[in-house]
């Protein structure tokens, strides 16, 4: 069964999930993308870069599983096969986790674009969740990826350190590059607090392909070490949405002005530009 | 009520700085590169007509503003002008 499916499908996609500055949803958005686009039948290989410092385990719920990782794959301590671990609650879903004791120096990009060549036979999907940063670590992550996905949040920092990594991205030839907007809270939008979905895109000018609201049951669903995707809350919606662009179907934008009041649109109106 | 009241949102302040931030970043050369570059540009248009030097903006933009495209960078000069007719043009040719 799997075999037929992997003759079928097309060339794999090789996504990095990368921003620049830490603690803006990386980890979450590689973690809800690759078990959103398992929970749709895709192969899917979630590679966590961030050498010494790993966390996508621990969202994933897989920490306890882990034997080798992507140090040891490189060094040839083991096979590729043996440091993946599948995802029991999802069919198609492997994690390839980091090292914890090691630094970012262990891995070459040359290195990283061997694995993941060797991954491109099985998966339909393989996703790296970069490191916060541009050295190293940055370079391993996307050397051996054909997309980006560059996740900021409204905020000053965030944004104009997703420029500079989307500048990056653009000078190492990456032709598709898109925008996830993740924590907007759209109370602060509405009172001027905080600058609007339009405005990042205007300011960062690269395609947009999902919006996240600042939603708490992110980090319950970390807590719980179970990726929120396809729930019925508003990040696990506006995540399930992002799977679906990423396979390349137009979705449209959840409303996430529900439940203003008239006057509330009407006053809005003042705190324009 | 405050809100009638408050000049600009924090958000319209934080929109404004990440432009003038970003400009910067974007370009690849330094801010003192950009002022002599500004102070040139002035001496050759003030030799024509009346400008408001000070008040002279450069910006070089590298990316495309709709598309999200990489398009060449461009030059962009905003000079006020205080006086466009300079009757006498003595300054090179007033032999």
């Amino acid at each position: 069964m799997e075999n037929q499916f992997s003759q079928e499908r097309k060339g794999s996609e090789v996504i990095v999930v990368t921003s620049g500055k830490g603690g803006v949803g990386k980890t979450t958005t590689s973690a809800n993308v690759g078990t959103g686009l398992a929970k749709l039948g895709r192969k899917v290989c979630l590679i966590d870069t961030d050498i010494g410092l790993r966390n996508l385990d621990v969202v994933m719920g897989l920490e306890n599983r882990i034997v080798y990782n992507l140090v040891d794959v490189v060094e040839g301590s083991c096979r590729i096969k043996q440091a993946l671990i599948r995802d029991k609650r999802h069919p198609g879903l492997y994690l390839m986790p980091s090292a914890q004791t090691r630094d970012k120096s262990a891995v070459t990009p040359g290195q990283m674009v061997k694995v993941i060549e060797h991954l491109k036979e099985q998966f339909d999907y393989i996703i790296l969740d970069c490191p916060a940063g541009i050295e190293q670590g940055f370079q391993n992550a996307i050397a051996g990826a054909n997309r980006a996905l560059v996740v900021t949040t409204p905020e000053v920092s965030a944004i104009r350190d997703a420029d500079r990594i989307i500048g990056l991205l653009e000078a190492n030839g990456f032709k598709q590059i898109d925008l996830v907007i993740n924590r907007l809270r759209m109370d602060m939008v509405r009172r001027g607090d905080m600058m609007s979905a339009q405005d990042v895109v205007d300011i960062l000018a690269i395609p947009l392909i999902g919006i996240v609201p600042d939603d708490e049951n992110v980090v319950i669903a970390t807590n719980q070490g179970e990726p929120l995707v396809g729930s019925d809350s508003p990040a696990g919606q506006a995540y399930s949405n992002i799977v679906h662009r990423v396979e390349g179907k137009e979705v449209p934008y959840l409303n996430l002005d529900r439940g203003i009041s008239f006057w509330t649109r009407v006053t809005g109106i003042f705190h324009k530009a | 009520m405050r809100h009638f009241f408050r000049r600009r949102s924090s958000r319209q302040v934080a929109k404004d700085r990440l432009k003038i931030l970003l400009i910067s970043d974007r370009v690849n050369c330094s801010p003192e590169m950009m002022e002599l570059i500004k102070n040139d540009i002035a001496r050759v248009i003030s030799k024509y007509m009346k400008i408001d030097s000070d008040n002279i903006e450069i910006l070089i933009n590298t990316r495309g503003n709709k598309s999200g495209r990489t398009v060449k960078p461009s030059l962009y000069a905003n000079i006020p002008i205080v006086d466009v007719s300079v009757p006498e043009l003595h300054t090179e040719s007033g032999k």
